[in-house]
């Protein structure tokens, strides 16, 4: 018999989980004024904001909490946060 | 989305400093390296078992035992002659690090391992509800420093961390604050280029604990540094080789302390504003002893900025 001391775990598998359930409210990109800094994309806690293209950034809603961080820290106030409506 | 070697998908609050913290960390070091971490919310919301966040090897140990796992790790290594396969990283919370790890903290300062070491600091033991630890700052209101008729909340200083590895004769020893990413990332990599125990403290809010606005963790955790409570430096064997300097005048601590509950009975007590001076005078120390408003200070910010 094998025993197998403590619980062993596959990396990388957390992204099974929908934390994006969790979600009140909901970035939204507003495309106006993005300079490209990336601020967004670097403070988020889940590392769900991702660039699309130089000036274009979005997020991933299956995991996307709504903390509103990339919303608050954003320079020029291209991100909105809205109620989510389901 | 993204590559990132911590992933979506973990269970840490709304706007956690310490779940940023860990991402930036691991992403700046790179996929080879074996990490340990103690007990605490960042091994609780990443290794919810059977799945991870983590995309490096990951060992969750004791609540007390982070850097002894991490030296058992890095001592196999060598004995197997793969030392350069993978660079070590121990990770533990400001309780598992400052007060219930500090011994084999200690130990591995001791005994020269090829670690990094990092703290998060969220200032006190959040994962079982936000008990005081030796990095509480003063006045802060936990369950075990509560508010009250006769208590104006956590009565002790934060313990020196930095100061008591620098006693161990550690090369490498930084401060850094989730407020400033470009610079976490920085100071790891530095660290990870140097042979022997390394430190790095990173501040990381906990809108948890700190009773602050999720959306505010990274204002919050820049009026830290900017007030002066939470200093960000470096010391290189024993001497301090680099300061962020804070724009002059420096904010009044009033300005960080009033956006997190766990202040709050500092402003509607009587009596508060004494211990609000109190605070705004460990600001003011901080700013003296290490030259954060000085112009020789200045010079080496403007540096670490480029970086
Ligand atoms: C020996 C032992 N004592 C107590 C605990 C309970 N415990 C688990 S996590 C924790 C607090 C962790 O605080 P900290 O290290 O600051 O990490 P944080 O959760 O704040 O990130 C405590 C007291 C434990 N797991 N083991
Ligand atoms: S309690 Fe604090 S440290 Fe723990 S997961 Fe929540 S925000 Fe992060
Ligand atoms: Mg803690």
């Amino acid at each position: 018999m094998k025993v197998i001391l403590g619980g062993l775990a596959q990396p990388a598998t957390s992204l099974a989980n929908n934390t994006g359930n969790w979600r009140n409210e909901r970035p939204v990109f507003l495309q106006k004024a993005c300079t490209g800094c990336t601020m967004c994309a670097v403070i988020c806690p889940e590392g769900c904001v991702y660039s699309v293209s130089k000036k274009v950034f979005t997020f991933d809603a299956k995991y996307c909490k709504g903390c509103g961080m990339c919303a608050a820290e954003c320079p020029v106030d291209d991100i909105e946060m809205v109620m989510e409506e389901k | 989305m993204e590559k990132h070697l911590f992933l979506a998908g973990h269970t840490a609050c709304y706007g956690c400093g310490e779940a940023l913290g860990a991402r930036l960390v691991v992403d700046a070091a790179g996929p080879n390296i074996i990490t340990t971490d103690a007990t605490g919310c960042l091994e609780v919301f990443s290794s919810r078992w059977p799945q991870s966040a983590w995309a490096v090897p990951f060992v969750h140990s004791l609540f007390e035992n982070s850097a002894a796992v991490a030296s058992g790790v890095e001592a196999a290594l060598k004995a197997l002659g793969r030392q350069v396969e993978a660079k070590v990283i121990a990770q533990g919370g400001d309780g598992g690090t400052a007060d219930i790890g500090l011994q084999c903290l200690s130990g591995m300062f001791e005994r020269g391992h090829d670690i990094l070491y990092v703290c998060y600091d969220n200032e006190a033991y959040m994962n079982t509800g936000v008990q005081r630890s030796g990095l509480t700052p003063y006045g802060s209101n936990t369950c075990t420093s509560p508010s009250g008729k006769v208590s104006w909340g956590n009565r002790y200083l934060k313990k020196d961390m930095p100061a008591i590895a620098a006693a161990h004769g550690v090369p490498y020893i930084a401060t850094a604050s989730v407020a400033y990413p470009k610079d976490v990332q920085a100071k790891v990599k530095k660290a990870l280029s140097i042979t022997g125990p390394k430190y790095i403290q990173v501040h990381v809010p906990c809108p948890l604990g700190w009773k602050s606005d999720p959306a505010l963790t990274i204002k919050v955790a820049k009026l830290a540094v900017e007030t002066g409570l939470y200093p960000i430096y470096e010391m290189e064997n024993g001497v301090v080789t680099k300061v962020r300097k804070i724009p002059r005048p420096a904010k009044p601590v009033t300005e960080y302390l009033k956006l997190q509950g766990r202040f709050a009975h500092l402003f509607k007590k009587g009596g508060g504003e004494g211990e609000v001076k109190k605070i705004q005078q460990i600001a003011d120390e901080n700013i003296k002893k290490y030259g954060l408003l000085s112009e020789a200070a200045a010079k080496v910010a403007v540096e670490a900025e480029k970086e």
